[in-house]
């Protein structure tokens, strides 16, 4: 990041980053201008030079298929027909072109500008999709379905950072997303059961989500401990709580306990039947549109309003906010369960939406997913958004091409997601920049 | 903690201080992180000799000369002991198993049956909801230490075998999360060592054939080397990029899980004529002989988890390393300026820590399981992280948390089998008692103890006060 990042908040100094950002508290500097690094050019250089040895060189020799319109639209489209070979060899040239650009413009000292790594990792997906399609057994996928998949696969993700970003923003760390998302999961399904009324069961999860993070909160503001602490041992307490439960009162009474109906899924009329969007945008259920709801409600909310310039002064810098009289701890509190309330929706998902009924550990892991899409995102809702597609599509893609067939084993694929956040956090985005303040705490005087 | 040699705050007020006050010290702003196990009593109890009137002295007590006078009146003593640290961890353990009984007995069908006439005979009621939760850990206790229906000698303390066996690699991995805590680092990570540790450690194991000791020296040290190459990874990623170990940590979990996976699933690492994700069993020659001959599973890894644990005291508390690795863990920006390379210990410790997470995978694939599964870290490497933070990252209180959780995972399965408890109310009791101790001031409230009630301190100080015991 360090290369590109233009702060989340324009006209606020830039912190240089160092060790644990813990111990940083009374050891602001402030630097006009960071040097530009070598990193950012660097790492695109090797990741185009890869893509042009394998998706490139060693490109299959095939045709991939690509079906765009499934048989319900309102209007067809014809299916995208790739030949792979000379599409990975165009795609990996402009690759090396971008790195070569980005060395180019290091030499002269100057930065990338921001649209340079987005377009470079579209191009890489683009063209590992190509790839891998391409040399499968049956080269031919549907994009639509690719895609409103992936959307799927990444609602709990999406819910999951939002909350991640609503905490982190007023200065506490919340490494407990995966506790709220499981805990939203099981109280969903146990009050939908119960009262035979999904939409309930939505609003349980809500508040159980966050309940969850009032733990959070009352330990890591009113006690002071460390928040990291205290988000990881919230997340083995809610997986052995809801485990626990399930196993004694949900096996127990599967009826009573753990059938919970599904949201039914909202289809307008006209607009879902366009192709490839209107599946993702008008054919969801209620978690699915409140998501969208969501990401612009906080985006607008966090940089548009006056809450939002306060939440954010409080992580940033809490002493000056407190100066200004605005009471930081009373923020933090009153964030954190808006969070976790956030993130409770996005559990609900699971038993509500993906599968109707609870298992153990059913969000299985994805809260840690959301961790990674948050810091993607750089701490900005719609940029969170778009790192929770990016995991959601390596999800869903890889139950695809386990399907269609590909070289590629499947545990690579499922380790792609992970391997993409250990490069982006070390190396597209670098010295990720948090809100000042967060995971301090603030303790007045 | 006997390695605690940072200033303790003076229990007393100083006489020169009131005639003639001085500027108050100086007080960090972070210092509930930067001074995680001071003692919060003695500033407690400092703030309620002087009436809350007094800065606490900056003279630490060690270099105070002669006996404080009037200091070690017996009311304060009593009240230090019932609010150390010590006692606190006692009451932490005793409210987090007494939540887990209520939790158990909430479930109770008896007690859902005596429930329904409450009022009519509260007598049955009680005594179910009692049955209930001690039926449980009786059963937890039988499963775990020592079990009046086995054998003879031998099989009565069978459990305590099988909870040693437990603990061997908890304590191991949670050494090395202890350790990575101290330099001020969150190595959420012991599960991907020990994973990449057991892959190492098995493919030695069953793919070489050595003569007996060359063989499982070479089969620890792949262990090793294989955690604190993973390890290390992350100390090198968060030293060069700045990225966050706790991500990349989490991060390199999945990955290897994915890699283990991955490998069990090609002929050099799958059983031949297995279906299943299985690897060969290892060499005899490869795996860690029994202590106490072949009826117990308890193997000399628990001895390398001593040695282990011995080998952390010491280099957290004699050598320069560690000196350095603690600088590091309390101010990186003061142990930079005294000329301590902050990259290279960061590297350092993720190195040691992941090999000593490394041990633990060789203990499951040498000493308890003989082969390798995607499952080889069970949970361990996540339960290493409540071990280190209940053992408050000392290296000994490590070693008794990996014992106790040992305990509990050991008596789990016996309780399971006995009373139908599930085993997942291991999870609730053992992150409850991480987030009691963690807060002391909550756990002296429920039991009346604080010693903010006798004497009104402001609150801003004393919610200072309760900071200190709250970090790892």
């Amino acid at each position: 990041m360090s290369t590109t990042a233009i702060p989340p908040v324009p006209g606020k100094p830039v912190q240089a980053q160092t060790g644990t950002p813990r111990a940083d508290k009374n050891h602001k500097q402030t630097v006009s201008a960071k040097p530009v690094t070598w990193k950012l050019p660097v790492t695109l250089l090797a990741l185009a030079v890869v893509a042009f040895i394998f998706f490139g060189l060693m490109g299959p020799q095939s045709t991939a298929r690509f079906g765009i319109s499934s048989g319900g639209d309102f209007f067809q489209l014809p299916a995208i027909e790739v030949p792979a070979f000379p599409a990975g060899i165009v795609l990996s040239v402009a690759m090396l072109g971008l790195a070569g650009y980005a060395m180019f413009l290091k030499t002269k000292n100057a930065r990338p500008p921001r649209w340079l790594p987005a377009v470079f990792t579209v191009l890489f997906v683009v063209a590992f999709l190509i790839w891998v399609v391409g040399g499968a057994r049956t080269p031919s996928i549907s994009l639509a379905g690719l895609i409103a998949g992936s959307v799927t696969l990444a609602v709990p993700i999406v819910f999951g950072s939002l909350s991640g970003v609503l905490c982190e923003r007023a200065g506490v760390v919340n490494i407990a997303i995966e506790g709220q998302l499981l805990g939203g999961a099981f109280t969903a399904a146990i009050v939908a059961s119960m009262t035979d009324n999904p939409y309930l069961g939505l609003l349980a999860a809500a508040v159980a989500g966050a309940l969850v993070s009032m733990v959070l909160a009352v330990f890591s503001i009113k006690y002071v401990v460390n928040q990291i602490i205290v988000g990881v041992v919230l997340n083995v307490l809610i997986s052995g709580l809801t485990g626990f439960l399930f196993s004694t009162v949900m096996q127990a009474n599967k009826e009573m306990f753990n059938s919970p109906g599904r949201l039914p899924i909202i289809e307008i009329p006209v607009l879902s039947s366009i192709p490839v969007l209107g599946p993702i945008l008008f054919k969801q259920s209620v978690v699915g549109y409140l998501m969208y709801v969501a990401v612009i409600v906080v985006w607008i909310g966090l940089f548009k309003t006056k809450w939002g310039l306060r939440v954010r002064s409080v992580g940033e810098h809490p002493q000056a906010a407190d100066t200004l009289g605005i009471k930081v701890n009373a923020t933090r509190f009153w964030n954190v369960t808006l969070g976790g309330a956030v993130a409770g929706i996005g559990g609900s998902f699971f038993t509500l939406v993906a599968i109707d009924s609870f298992t153990k550990e059913i969000s299985g892991g994805r809260g840690f997913i959301a961790l990674a899409a948050m810091i993607l995102g750089r701490w900005n809702p719609i940029g969170a958004f778009f790192a929770a597609l990016l995991f959601g599509f390596a999800d869903n893609l890889q139950s695809i091409v386990t399907i269609i067939g590909t070289p590629v084993p499947s545990q690579f694929m499922a380790m792609l997601p992970y391997l993409v956040t250990v490069f982006a956090v070390a190396g597209l985005v670098g010295r990720s920049r948090p809100p000042a303040a967060s995971g301090i705490p603030y303790v007045k005087g | 903690m006997s390695e605690n040699k940072e200033p303790r705050r003076s229990a007393e007020p100083d006489p020169d201080r009131i005639t003639a006050p001085q500027p108050p010290p100086p007080q960090p702003a972070d210092a509930d992180i930067e001074r995680p196990e001071e003692g919060d009593v003695a500033f407690a109890t400092s703030l309620d000799t002087a009436g809350g009137a007094m800065r606490p002295s900056a003279v630490p007590v060690s270099a105070q000369s002669g006996t404080l006078p009037g200091a070690e009146d017996t009311d304060s003593v009593l009240r230090k002991i019932f609010t150390g640290n010590g006692i606190v961890t006692l009451l932490a353990v005793l409210l987090a198993l007494i939540l887990g009984g209520l939790l158990i007995a909430s479930t109770d069908k008896v007690v859902a049956a005596t429930s329904t006439y409450l009022f009519a005979r509260p007598t049955d009621f009680l005594t179910a909801v009692w049955s209930a939760a001690t039926g449980s850990y009786v059963a937890l206790f039988q499963g775990s230490v020592f079990n009046p229906r086995g054998s003879g000698v031998g099989g009565q303390f069978a459990p305590l075998m099988e909870t040693l066996t437990i603990a061997t690699p908890l304590i191991t991995a949670g050494l090395g999360v202890a350790l990575a805590f101290r330099a001020g680092l969150f190595n959420i990570g012991a599960q991907g060592q020990i994973i990449m540790a057991g892959i190492l450690a098995a493919w030695v194991g069953f793919a070489l054939d050595l003569p007996m000791g060359l063989h499982l020296l070479l089969v620890l040290l792949a262990g090793i080397v294989g955690g604190a190459v993973w390890g290390g990874l992350v100390g090198l990623l968060k030293a060069k990029t700045g990225a966050h170990e706790v991500i990349v940590t989490i991060m390199f979990n999945y990955i290897a899980l994915y890699l283990v996976r991955y490998l069990l699933d090609t002929p050099a690492f799958q059983r031949p004529g297995e279906a299943t994700p299985i690897s060969p069993i290892l060499d005899v020659a490869a795996v860690y002989p029994q202590i106490f001959g072949s009826q117990y599973r308890l193997h000399i890894g628990f001895l390398l988890a001593i040695a282990a644990t011995v080998f952390v005291s010491w280099l957290l508390n004699r050598s320069t390393i560690g000196f350095e690795f603690r600088a590091v863990g309390a101010n990186p920006k003061a142990a930079l300026t005294a000329g301590i390379n902050v990259p290279r210990a960061t590297i350092l410790v993720m190195t040691i820590a992941g090999g000593l997470a490394g041990l633990a995978g060789v203990a499951q694939v040498a000493g308890t399981e003989k082969v390798l599964t995607d499952g080889v870290a069970a949970t361990y490497g996540f339960d290493a992280i409540t071990v280190a933070l209940l053992g408050r990252s000392t290296p000994w209180g490590t070693f008794a948390a990996g014992v106790l959780f040992g305990a509990f995972r050991a008596g789990a399965v016996q309780m399971q089998i006995q009373t139908g408890t599930p085993i997942d109310i291991v999870l609730v009791v053992q992150s409850l008692i991480v987030l009691f101790i963690a807060a002391p001031p909550l756990v002296r409230a429920i039991f009346g103890l604080n010693p903010r009630k006798k004497k009104a301190a402001p609150a801003g100080k004393s919610q200072k006060a309760a900071a200190t015991g709250g970090a790892a």
